[in-house]
């Protein structure tokens, strides 16, 4: 596609239409760091561009979706435009985004709030000591908000965790569930079912639709779900008020 | 006190406006009325902004008194609609006078109702919409007791209506191709395309389940697809291999494969579809659905000069012996004057 961008050995990154009104730039098919970079830093490159056309952009796992106005901007003019800017770098190679934080949530695992600890810990060939040690010390990126408002899909854990979803659904999980699958966390935004198994509860809320800054997550972000006690998560989940569930934020400095 | 007091309400009537576009990178789907088109018609009704907010009324109506003189109008789905016990015209618009009640029965055809206000419902703004998202957990669904406020209204006739296109009772959706579409074998297709399918029973402001006889439809590598972004109208393939068509309160990101989407103007007809409607696919150029929205653009750009005045039937006046009948084109006159302080 072009001579910068080095090829993942199936075409990427690709331009291909979502519906009537979007374009979608993926440069993986499957989970890759690398691939994640690309994206969050295509992104604000997309973005800085302020191209006339283009309504909004949002990133994925390893793609930039655009909605844009095709009576303003027309299909073949955008990925023209779309595949020029592609050529400029090597998005491969692009830093992580500026501004970055370290996040750090008080989190209990397993206990009847999160009731599947033990199962992934068995799944995962761990004791649940051990997997609980394992989890509240992995520092985990944001790689991408999406499903839910502020809802981040987090990882990537260690190989252990490359669980397969539940065939079955748990009915509901509750908003600030830490749920586990193919090596990622999800942490929940809002009750909904979820085939991700649930090994941690905090009492973070990723949407605060009345707070200045209703989402509190942004993609580059980087969490540490830190254990505690069943007794200590109830007090700061008593005393928190803020929607912040006791967490420490501190920038990452670059 | 002035505004719109709801005395009894169906379960799922909520507060809508065009929703909120421009939130997807937060993981917030645009939401905002499952038939925009109505929205659209109340607007022109009234001689306001499609932008203003109306009450969606899915399935069932209740009932509402006016705590102020009111201007409203009746678009969607249409409901049997009394004003004090007398029968009034939908796709119409009314005066309802402080004290008078407004009653809405259940749906004749299609999903959902809207009742608009002169003015608009005039809700706080959250993140710069009315629209009630209730999978973000924005807002709640309208209850007994609520009263709505009501925006201020500019005033102008009531007594029009509208004609309205059928969009209430299934039929053939224009669908285009995405990215992908070339997951499906080109067999799987054709027989997705020639398969009649009836709206299933799983039905909300987040998607519309298909049923169908037969085997399911399929993609490769089905189970091995990266989570990637939604848009309404989208068609996912779900386990079982059924159609769900997603709506403006879909969540953003997905791992079911998507056989294409469904264009933007057809959507009303997605959403209003009732349980067991029968609906059909049919895949589409992106010229020919670029030039259906463009006459969809147009049609929403005379709405505003459709309506015409509402002739009544004499059996929907109830105090007829009130009129005086002796000239008609007095009687015609009073008529008007009645339904447009």
């Amino acid at each position: 596609m072009n001579a910068n961008a080095p090829q993942t050995g199936s075409g990427f990154p690709v331009v291909r239409p979502v519906g009537l009104t979007g374009m979608l730039v993926s440069f993986s098919d499957r989970l890759e760091e690398r691939a994640n970079r690309a994206a969050l830093a295509f992104r604000a490159a997309v973005e800085a561009e302020c191209k006339a056309g283009v309504a909004e952009t949002a990133t994925s796992l390893a793609s930039v979706f655009l909605r844009f106005d095709p009576d303003t901007l027309s299909h073949d003019a955008l990925g023209d435009w779309l595949r020029g800017l592609l050529a400029v770098r090597d998005w491969f190679a692009a830093p992580l985004p500026q501004g970055r934080r370290l996040i750090r949530v008080p989190t209990v695992y397993g206990t009847a709030l999160a009731p599947q600890l033990e199962e992934a810990a068995a799944e995962a060939g761990m004791s649940p000591e051990a997997a609980i040690a394992d989890l509240g010390a992995a520092r985990v990126r944001v790689l991408t908000i999406g499903f839910a408002p502020g809802q981040p899909y987090l990882g990537p854990l260690g190989e252990a965790w490359d669980l397969p979803r539940q065939t079955a659904l748990t009915a509901q999980v509750p908003v600030g569930a830490l749920v586990l699958a193919v090596r990622q966390f999800v942490l929940f935004a809002a009750p909904a079912p979820t085939g991700w198994r649930h090994v941690g509860q905090t009492a973070f809320r990723c949407f605060r639709p009345e707070a200045p800054a209703p989402f509190a997550l942004r993609a580059g972000d980087e969490m540490v779900f830190e254990p505690v006690s069943d007794a200590a998560f109830r007090r700061i989940a008593a005393q928190a008020t803020d929607g912040a569930g006791g967490a420490v934020i501190e920038e990452i400095a670059e | 006190m002035s505004g719109l007091l709801v005395h009894q309400a169906g379960p799922a009537c909520t507060v809508q406006d065009l929703g909120r576009p421009g939130f997807l990178g937060q993981g917030l789907s645009r939401g905002g009325a499952a038939d925009r088109l109505a929205l659209a018609e109340g607007a022109a009704l009234l001689g306001q902004e499609p932008g203003l907010a109306a009450l969606e009324i899915a399935g069932f109506g209740g009932v509402f008194e006016a705590a102020c003189d009111l201007r409203i109008a009746l678009t969607g789905a249409p409901m049997a609609a009394e004003i004090d016990g007398a029968r009034v015209a939908w796709n119409a618009s009314h005066a309802l006078r402080a004290g008078q009640r407004l009653s809405l029965g259940a749906v004749r055809a299609g999903c959902y109702g809207y009742l608009h206000l002169g003015g608009g419902i005039a809700t706080p703004e959250v993140l710069g919409a009315r629209a009630v998202h209730l999978a973000a957990g924005l807002g709640r669904a309208v209850v007994a007791g609520d009263l709505l406020p009501v925006g201020p209204d500019r005033g102008g006739e009531t007594g029009l209506c509208l004609e309205v296109e059928d969009r209430f009772s299934g039929g053939v959706l224009r669908v285009v191709e995405g990215m992908q579409t070339p997951l499906f074998a080109p067999q799987v297709r054709a027989r997705f395309e020639a398969t009649g399918f009836t709206r299933g029973a799983r039905a909300n402001r987040m998607g519309v389940a298909l049923d169908c006889p037969g085997a399911g439809f399929a993609a490769e590598g089905q189970l091995a697809i990266l989570s990637e972004v939604i848009v309404p109208g989208d068609i996912q393939m779900t386990g079982d291999g059924r159609p769900f068509v997603l709506l403006p309160e879909c969540q953003t990101t997905g791992g079911y494969p998507r056989i294409g989407t469904v264009i933007p103007c057809d959507l009303p007809r997605v959403a209003q579809a009732p349980a067991g409607a029968p609906l059909r696919f049919r895949f589409v150029s992106r010229a020919v659905a670029l030039e259906a929205e463009a006459r969809q653009a147009r049609h929403l750009a005379e709405l505003p000069r459709a309506p015409r005045p509402l002739v009544r039937h004499p059996g929907d006046i109830p105090d007829l012996l009130g009129y005086q009948l002796i000239s008609g084109a007095i009687s015609a006159h009073h008529d008007q004057q009645g339904d447009s302080e």
